[in-house]
């Protein structure tokens, strides 16, 4: 397994005059062996991302490295794999699954080494070899969805691209995916861009965390300091908004116009984001609730700030070593 | 972990099911009138053209001076013509030229078509592009006026009408084929053997071509009608067939000159050609309709099992079914269900999906229903609100909204009640408004209808509602178009919509499962304000845990189309007593699960509702099952403090549990709660 390294890649949909641009410089690397959650609510770019490692988009700007090399779709299997969101859509329902796997199999294995290799997979994603007759029709969404990560492992990948691979899933099932995820990490080394939605599937299976807003990567880090210490704005609003069956009932609304404003706000338009910061109509330290922070409307955050986190009033970065000043 | 073993119970004999089950398509499209008429019409038709000229050939050949332009006569059928050769003959012996023409015509234009509407997939995207406009051009031209043209390009005769009617029914074919493909391409399995290192040309045959083969071989069918129309045109206007070969249309014009002398010469070819063209066209349309629209892409094997009426093996009438307890609620109850149950008619008997639920809400309550897809917990919404259609059908002991029994009497009579007093709110925001009226108008609508306001005082207070579910610019954005309000925005009009009369119960299926997180907060937030600021009851359907117990009061868990418990919503972590809500609520991650333990997995499949067993529905699935738990079905009994459950074990924790930690993750994480 390799690292996968995204470097200032942006992607446009549409043409010059009318596109959108659902990634904007995204700088992202995951490590050799590690898998990072991509979490952010629909139309912040994931998934288009997830498409352009797998070669599915093409890039407008940047590059993505493996290993420090660009990377290459040519013939063959490509190194970086993917599982899709719905397995009910991601199998051909005229091919058996021994097929769908095999089809994966690099080219130039004999027929035999290839139905040994399919039966050793079907066994790692815990489905039974003998099974491989199968049509998709005749498995349930779980047992799909391994098939699809078995069909994945097949191509022999240095990463693999997980898109909310979980969310088309039944919750009484979600949990054979995401332990089958968790094993093949801990097994096989498995280098992996996990997205999701959902924080409380990231934190399970994510060694690192990266917060995605309107096409931007607003905070990135160690999964349990950011989720205990976020530093962006956004970051903590996705973790208030987690539900909780044991948090007390929400308060009432408040009367103070600010708050009650950024409740109301709607989610950003993808096609048409705003200047500046990007999070500021909706931001509660931003200038809908502090006048006089005016920056966040004109000029767009660094991300130099523990976490790398891409807001002008989060804490300044690497606080250890300004201690030691 | 579900382990290989139980995974590989459902399903065993793998290929020749498939296979069968694609004949089985086919053979009962020929059981139905059309079909088997059609299909009866095209074996004969396709019979004579193999056999007539061997049979008749003598006789349709034979010269016959003393009989020339005779009329239909004992002898001669329908006459004979200007060499007193024997018409009748001459029709059936000229089947086999005619469909034979047809059929090639029809090939080249298969063939054609199928190159041009896949080139676009193997070739690059320019040149595809380029290739896609070519067709689409050529498509806007009418079929027959290529084909003129074609005829004339390629020179009178045999061929050349072969060459010009392939070449004209290519366009459309190619179309066709364009269209469903591109279809399919799109899809994710395409995209993922492309990843996996597909060529272009293998993802083409093994998966573009197979998902669309069905509705191409079906349009081939009836081009093949068009084609033999066209063809006995050709031939008609002289452009086809040169004698001394003959078919149809040949015949029709020889024929036609002596039309006011003896019609049968003209009509007997004419007849010949119409009875060939229905029987393709109708073949064709027959089979389309019974698999085509099915059977295009294979899709719709969605996990709603519950809800297709279709998947039936043997319906369980189970009249011996345990009486069970309403439950509880405070004061008159707002609803009042009992022994609700939903069924649709299957091939083997009625399946029933819901299966005697029982509950009531009262005045104010928050009540969430969680369970897995196929539960039955949106239906049993549907038929609270009377919203199941035919075939399914609702049944209850007692279903009572407001003291008002909603089962008995016409939908007439209770429309006003159920559209003053009662709220809807659905998963897909998207769906539920009609997308071509403005948001206020939709909201308006409520008034007018039922509360007899004028135009004016019914938008006035659409307004005001819009605003009370804090959609910024009320105002304005009451006349702006549903598309363009946002998936929450949309959520809160609906949940506005739902205020325009004075509700006293508001149910709300999965409404924010389509939602972003944050805006998810946002309308729970708001359904949360609405019922305390009203004193209205809410219904809340939901597959997440979380959701439900951070909203709603008391929860009602349903498992195969039963309320298997109901119990404070504060108590679903720690207090749980059935196995089933224990190992529901264990698989749900939340943001305090212990990170070095495999997350429980519950085993197994939910209940095909077509094939309820005798007894308790969960125990194949449930650790704690003993072989009671598979004879007999426990009742839904009240413990007397409010809290309901249905399981011969309640409360019980298992030793050997196949739902690793199950008990224990619920307890842990109730005592950091």
């Amino acid at each position: 397994m390799s690292e996968l390294r995204f470097d200032g890649v942006t992607i446009r949909y549409g043409n010059r005059r009318r596109g959108t641009t659902a990634v904007d410089g995204v700088d992202l690397t995951v490590p050799d062996g590690a898998v990072v959650g991509l979490v952010g609510e629909s139309g912040s770019g994931k998934s288009t991302l997830a498409r352009a490692a797998v070669g599915l988009l093409p890039l407008t700007g940047g590059q993505i490295l493996l290993d420090g090399q660009p990377l290459r779709h040519g013939s063959g299997p490509r190194p970086v794999q993917m599982v899709f969101q719905d397995p009910y859509s991601s199998l051909d329902p005229r091919m058996t699954i021994g097929d769908s796997i095999g089809e994966a199999v690099p080219r130039g294995t004999r027929s035999a080494d290839r139905r040994q290799e399919v039966a050793r997979l079907l066994e790692l994603v815990e489905l039974d070899p003998a099974r491989a007759g199968a049509y998709p029709a005749q498995l349930s969404g779980g047992q799909r969805q391994r098939v699809a990560v078995a069909r994945a492992l097949a191509a022999r990948p240095q990463v693999i691209v997980a898109d909310e691979i979980t969310s088309a899933l039944d919750v009484s099932i979600q949990g054979t995916v995401l332990n089958l995820v968790r094993r093949l990490q801990r097994e096989l080394g498995t280098s992996m861009l996990f997205i999701s939605h959902n924080l409380a599937v990231v934190r399970y299976v994510a060694s690192e965390i990266a917060v995605m807003y309107l096409g931007r990567i607003v905070e990135h880090g160690p999964t349990a300091e950011v989720l205990a210490d976020p530093q962006h704005p956004y970051t903590r609003d996705l973790l208030a908004a987690v539900p909780e069956s044991t948090r007390a009932r929400s308060a009432p609304v408040t009367a103070d116009p600010a708050p009650a404003a950024i409740a109301a706000a709607e989610p950003a338009d993808p096609h048409a984001p705003p200047p500046g910061c990007r999070y500021h109509p909706r931001c509660p330290v931003g200038p809908l609730v502090h006048g006089d922070r005016e920056i966040c409307r004109t000029t767009e955050p660094t991300a130099e700030h523990r976490h790398a986190a891409a807001c002008h009033f989060a804490p300044a970065g690497r606080p250890l070593l300004r201690v030691a000043d | 972990m579900t382990s290989p073993t139980t995974d590989s119970v459902e399903g065993a004999p793998a290929v020749p099911r498939r296979r069968s089950a694609v004949r089985a398509r086919w053979l009962a499209v020929l059981r139905t009138p059309v079909g088997a008429g059609a299909g009866l019409l095209l074996a004969l038709v396709l019979l004579l053209a193999v056999f007539a000229p061997l049979l008749w050939s003598d006789r349709a050949e034979t010269f016959d001076t003393g009989s020339v332009l005779q009329g239909a006569s004992a002898d001669h059928w329908v006459g004979t013509d200007n060499l007193g050769r024997d018409l009748f003959y001459r029709v059936l012996v000229a089947t086999r030229l005619s469909i034979g023409l047809a059929l090639m015509a029809t090939s080249i234009a298969v063939v054609i078509g199928l190159v041009l509407g896949t080139a676009p997939l193997l070739l690059g995207r320019r040149a595809g592009r380029l290739v896609t406009a070519g067709v689409n051009i050529a498509v806007a031209f009418p079929g027959l006026l290529l084909a003129l043209f074609f005829a004339v390009v390629f020179g009178v005769g045999m061929t050349g009408a072969v060459l010009a009617i392939g070449f004209a029914g290519a366009p459309a074919f190619a179309r066709l084929t364009h269209t469903l493909a591109a279809g399919i391409a799109e899809r994710d399995f395409v995209a993922a053997a492309r990843i996996a290192g597909v060529g272009r040309t293998r993802l083409l045959l093994r998966h573009v071509l197979p998902n669309i083969g069905e509705p191409l071989v079906v349009n081939a069918t009836i081009g093949a009608g068009g084609a033999l129309l066209a063809f006995a045109g050709l031939s008609f206007l002289g452009l086809g067939v040169q004698a001394p070969s003959y078919d149809w249309g040949r015949l029709l014009q020889d024929g036609l000159s002596g039309i006011y002398i003896h019609p049968e010469a003209a009509l007997a070819p004419g007849v010949a050609i119409v009875v060939a063209g229905l029987a393709f066209n109708l073949f064709g349309e027959a089979v389309a309709k019974g698999i085509g629209l099915t059977a295009t892409v294979g899709g719709g094997f969605g996990p709603a099992a519950g809800r297709s009426p279709d998947r039936v093996s043997a319906a369980p009438t189970d009249d011996g079914r345990p009486a069970t307890d309403p439950g509880r609620a405070e004061g008159r109850p707002v609803l009042d269900v009992q022994d609700l149950s939903v069924s649709f008619p299957g091939p083997n008997g009625p399946v029933r999906p819901v299966r005697g639920v029982s509950f009531r809400i009262g005045r104010g309550e928050a009540v969430g229903v969680v369970g897995e897809s196929g539960s039955g917990k949106s239906l049993t919404a549907l038929a609270i609100a009377r919203l199941v259609e035919r075939p399914g059908v609702v049944d209850a002991g007692r279903l009572e909204f407001m003291g008002t029994d909603v089962l008995a009497g016409s939908d007439r009579s209770h429309r006003r009640l159920l559209g003053t007093a009662f709220a809807m709110v659905f998963q897909d925001p998207m769906t539920s408004f009609n997308p071509t009226r403005r948001i206020g108008r939709q909201l308006a609508e409520v008034a007018e209808q039922h509360q007899g306001m004028n135009r004016r005082q019914a938008f006035g207070r659409a307004v005001d509602r819009l605003r009370s579910v804090r959609v910024p610019a009320a105002e304005r954005r009451a006349h702006q178009y549903p598309h363009e309000f946002s998936g929450g925005m949309r959520q809160r009009a609906m949940i506005g919509m739902g205020l325009m009369g004075e509700p006293s119960l508001i149910v709300a299926d999965e409404p924010t499962t389509a939602l972003d997180v944050t805006v998810q907060r946002q309308v729970l937030d708001l359904l949360e304000s609405v019922r305390a600021a009203d004193d209205v009851a809410l219904l809340l359907i939901s597959h997440d845990v979380a959701v439900v117990g951070q909203v709603c009061d008391r929860v009602l868990v349903m498992y195969a189309g039963r309320v298997v418990e109901d119990l404070p919503a504060a108590e679903l972590r720690t207090g749980a007593r059935h196995p089933y809500t224990r190992a529901l609520v264990a698989t749900v991650p939340d943001m305090h699960v212990d990170l070095d333990q495999p997350l429980p997995t519950i085993p197994g499949r939910p209940v095909d509702p077509a094939s309820q067993p005798p007894g308790c529905a969960y125990a194949p699935r449930c650790p704690l099952a003993s072989a009671r738990c598979v004879e007999e079905d426990p009742a839904l009994a009240d413990d007397g403090a409010g809290r309901r459950v249905a399981c011969w074990h309640a409360g019980e924790i298992g030793t050997d549990t196949d739902v690793p930690g199950a008990a224990p993750v619920a307890l842990t994480s109730g005592e950091r709660a």
